[in-house]
């Protein structure tokens, strides 16, 4: 077996490489997942409440499309309702990323060479991968199991939970194999397997949104359209409602064929050569990259638009449960305090108060675009591109600037798009909040994040070893004192550090200009003396 | 004479590493000159400073006339620069890439541009994550001598490129210097020093050792001779500046001080000889030279 040789050896350099980013999405998933499965016991405690929820929830399909079907009323059905459609996903991404980091990556940066030259088979880069993730996959399942069981549910289900996600993941793994060995480059193998992702998510989504209803409105059977795709048979083993256990083999299937796909390929190509090789591009620029600003626009395109385009789908999902909201929710007390608390206000509108909390996450995710689409000055230093573009004649001010005015321009059109969408869905829905209102909401949000972009850039101008570290700890802190402030009970002190607290709740209140503008000074002023401690420091690597 | 680029007693610390350690520089308008130097020398931390990308803790600096730190952006568009370690946009092609530095310096020649392509070989359309080292050291180069400025500044640019693209280089510098540009050429091929540089630095545990034109810096060491007499060759050991002396009765092999030469040739000449070679000591012993030993020691050996 020598193109075997080796493969033990590769594991452990694959796992000793991982060793803090595997735990690190099995972990979060858990704890996801932990907070998932209390939120449903605090908000539902009874099978009469989960009830109207469910018959809400059943009815709308935009609800079916981001979360899958409901299987039944009881407590653990209503938890697989609400968390296995996003798990899968993290599962599925989780495994893509890990087969393409430890087979084309290591190849596209010459690292599967020096392995190579040494006595290692063929076939034992893959095998590796696939070994390292099939644990990762076994332990994300277990995971899963673990905290379903912990919070006292029955264990037959928790299990048919946790083996559906890791044979979710496993299918994927097999996928991104496949991948890997098809494109030259690792941003395109991780692009291809991120988009199956995307479009087995859309599938499965329109299949259950097709789905039969049952009289009872407690349970849907998805359609045929959800059989077609991988990340729709965790769903179809039906956790908690009459587990299919059959169902887990059809991941197990596809694994298998993916890797004899898989390994097959490893034996007709060259090492570093793709099936699908890249293609050329221009020998020459277009006229909107010429400049700073078209090459910092470039440079965050694609993100840009992916985040733009998850803003959008978002908005959608959040503005089709306003009407789920009043109708299932208007009686819940407890719920309706958590909401006036995101919100930051109270007032007799629920689905004002909803929206106007769900406005504060869209800052904080317009927050997070900005964070990453900012982080890009440092790694391009780090990289050395910004030694080559500074040493032409382009100021730094100008430099910084131009990457500043696209996370602001992606920023505000991802936020008002996010709150057009969810007036749109709304409004499909039978509710009159307002396409133009949500979406002026939405913008309301972006002083906030201007004042996250502002932070980053001083974090980048003053101690650009620590602004990876200091922008994304800053982006919790504000979550947890803005966002969660009031629920975690904060002193009103702590909460004004954040800029989120001092968002209007719209479209529960009044929009008034003074908070707005008062953001918007302070974040010009960041962002100013950023700027000049950049001007006043070395660039460093 | 004027300077493109003067720098006197340049200090640089990053944290308790000192890299540059009052470093002297001039390089007069015109001219190629070589910075040489073992890694870990200061060579990219003195480019560095004259690109304005780091700001000296002492010393003065001009370039082309300005202080590179405060007038980084016009006389960026005076100049152009080629890394040792080129590192591109992986989703940019070359051609792209080459286009944007261009335009960002103030505009290319588009015929230049065509006919560099062609000398160094370099296919345009490729993306820029698929070029070999080599490839992207070319991408660098045609972008910067596309570009019509006074200095080019360029750190080790051909440490991938192979022989052919060598001698493509070598004629790309000697054109530029026609037209009257300026070169700072950071180098280990010394080779190429010795072909393309009229004057010389070089540095070690960030000073100036040694700065002159290569003669100028033949002369600072020592010359190897091997004579043959017809007769015994006596007192040859007892000179001043004669070193590591082999000798059987009439034939000898010594290393002798350029400055001792005039003495010892004359003490030659009493003898009958037949034959006598000299070899000037080439660039890279000059270089050991200096690599070996402390540079109090280079001082006090001079």
């Amino acid at each position: 077996m020598s193109a075997y040789a080796g493969t033990g050896r590769l594991v452990r350099l694959a796992a000793r490489r991982d060793r803090i980013q595997l735990p690190i999405w099995i972990l979060a998933s858990a704890a996801m997942m932990s907070a998932g499965t209390s939120a449903v016991a605090d908000e539902f405690p009874t099978e009469a409440s989960r009830i109207t929820a469910l018959q809400g929830a059943g009815s709308s399909p935009a609800v079916l499309v981001m979360r899958g079907v409901p299987v039944g009323s009881d407590l653990g059905a209503l938890v697989n309702f609400r968390n296995l459609a996003s798990i899968l996903v993290v599962v599925a991404l989780m495994s893509t990323f890990a087969v393409v980091r430890h087979t084309r990556q290591n190849e596209e940066t010459g690292r599967a060479e020096l392995i190579g030259a040494g006595a290692v088979g063929r076939h034992a880069p893959l095998t590796a991968a696939l070994v390292l993730v099939f644990a990762a996959n076994v332990l994300f399942g277990a995971a899963m199991t673990g905290t379903i069981l912990a919070s006292g549910l029955p264990a037959e289900g928790a299990l048919a939970f946790g083996a559906a996600c890791a044979v979710t993941g496993l299918a994927f793994a097999g996928i991104a194999g496949v991948a890997a060995q098809l494109f030259q480059g690792a941003r395109a193998a991780n692009g291809f397997a991120a988009s199956a992702v995307g479009v087995f998510y859309l599938v499965r989504g329109i299949g259950d949104a097709l789905g039969e209803r049952s009289a009872d409105g407690l349970t849907v059977t998805p359609s045929w359209l959800s059989w077609l795709s991988p990340l729709g048979w965790g769903g179809l083993v039906r956790p908690y409602g009459q587990e299919r256990w059959w169902v887990l083999a059809l991941p197990l299937v596809l694994f298998a064929v993916c890797v004899a796909a898989a390994f097959a390929l490893v034996d007709r190509r060259d090492l570093g050569a793709g099936l699908i090789p890249d293609r050329p591009g221009p020998a020459h620029a277009s006229r909107g990259l010429l400049s700073p600003l078209g090459l910092a626009w470039r440079l965050n395109r694609g993100s840009t638009i992916g985040w733009v385009i998850g803003g959008a789908v978002f908005g959608l999902g959040i503005g089709s449960l306003g009407k789920t909201v009043q109708d299932a929710l208007g009686t819940n007390a407890g719920v309706v305090e958590m909401m006036e608390g995101l919100a930051g206000s109270g007032g007799p509108d629920l689905v004002a108060i909803f929206f106007a909390a769900m406005m504060n996450t869209y800052g904080a995710l317009a927050a997070g675009f900005v964070i990453q689409a900012l982080l890009r000055l440092r790694s391009e230093e780090v990289g050395g591109t910004a030694e080559a573009v500074l040493a032409t004649a382009v100021g730094r001010v100008r430099w910084v600037g131009s990457h500043v005015a696209c996370a602001v321009a992606g920023a505000a059109v991802m936020l008002v798009l996010a709150g057009a969408f969810t007036g749109l869905a709304d409004a499909a829905s039978g509710g009159d909040v307002g396409v133009l209102t949500l979406a002026g909401a939405g913008l309301a949000q972006l002083p906030a994040a201007l004042v996250v972009a502002g932070v980053v850039v001083l974090a980048f101008g003053g101690l650009p070893r620590l602004a990876v570290g200091l922008a994304w700890g800053m982006l919790v802190l504000s979550i947890a004192c803005g966002l969660f402030g009031d629920l975690f009970g904060l002193p009103q002190v702590v909460r004004d550090l954040s800029p989120f607290t001092h968002v209007p709740a719209i479209p529960a209140v009044d929009p008034s200009a003074t908070p707005l503008l008062a953001l918007t000074a302070v974040a010009v002023a960041l962002t100013a003396a950023g700027m000049a401690l950049f001007r006043r420091r070395d660039l460093a690597t | 004479m004027t300077y493109a680029i003067s720098a006197t007693g340049l200090t640089k610390s990053f944290g308790r590493s000192r890299a540059l350690n009052g470093l002297d520089l001039t390089v007069a308008t015109g001219e190629v000159h070589g910075l040489l130097g073992p890694n870990g020398a200061g060579k990219s931390t003195t480019i560095r400073v004259l690109l304005g990308m780091l700001r000296a803790d002492a010393g003065e600096v001009q370039v082309l006339g300005g202080d590179p730190w405060r007038d980084a952006v016009a006389l960026h568009r005076r100049l152009a620069y080629v890394p040792g370690d080129v590192n591109l946009w992986p989703n940019l092609t070359g051609g792209e890439a080459i286009d944007l530095f261009g335009d960002l310096r103030g505009g290319l020649n588009p015929a230049r541009r065509k006919e560099l392509e062609e000398r160094f070989q370099l296919d345009p359309t490729k993306r820029c994550r698929t070029y070999s080292k080599g490839n992207r050291q070319k991408v660098a180069l045609v972008a910067a001598f596309s570009s019509d400025v006074e200095l080019f500044v360029l750190d080790e640019p051909t440490s991938g490129l192979d022989p052919l693209m060598e001698a493509a280089f070598q004629q790309t510098v000697r054109e530029v210097t026609a037209k009257g540009a300026t070169v700072l050429l950071s180098s280990h091929i010394f080779s190429e020093v010795e072909a393309l540089c009229s004057r010389v630095s070089i540095i070690r545990e960030g000073v100036t050792v040694e700065s002159g034109t290569l003669s100028e810096l033949r002369h600072l060491t020592r010359t190897t001779i091997t004579v043959e007499a017809g007769e015994p060759l006596t007192g040859l050991a007892g000179l001043p500046g004669v070193h590591d002396l082999e000798a059987d009765t009439t034939r000898a092999r010594f290393d002798v001080d350029s400055t001792a030469l005039p003495a010892v040739l004359a003490h030659l000449a009493t003898f009958d000889v037949r034959a006598l070679t000299s070899q000037p000591p080439t660039l890279e012993e000059l270089f050991m030279r200096h690599y070996g030993q402390e540079p109090a020691e280079i001082g006090a050996s001079r």
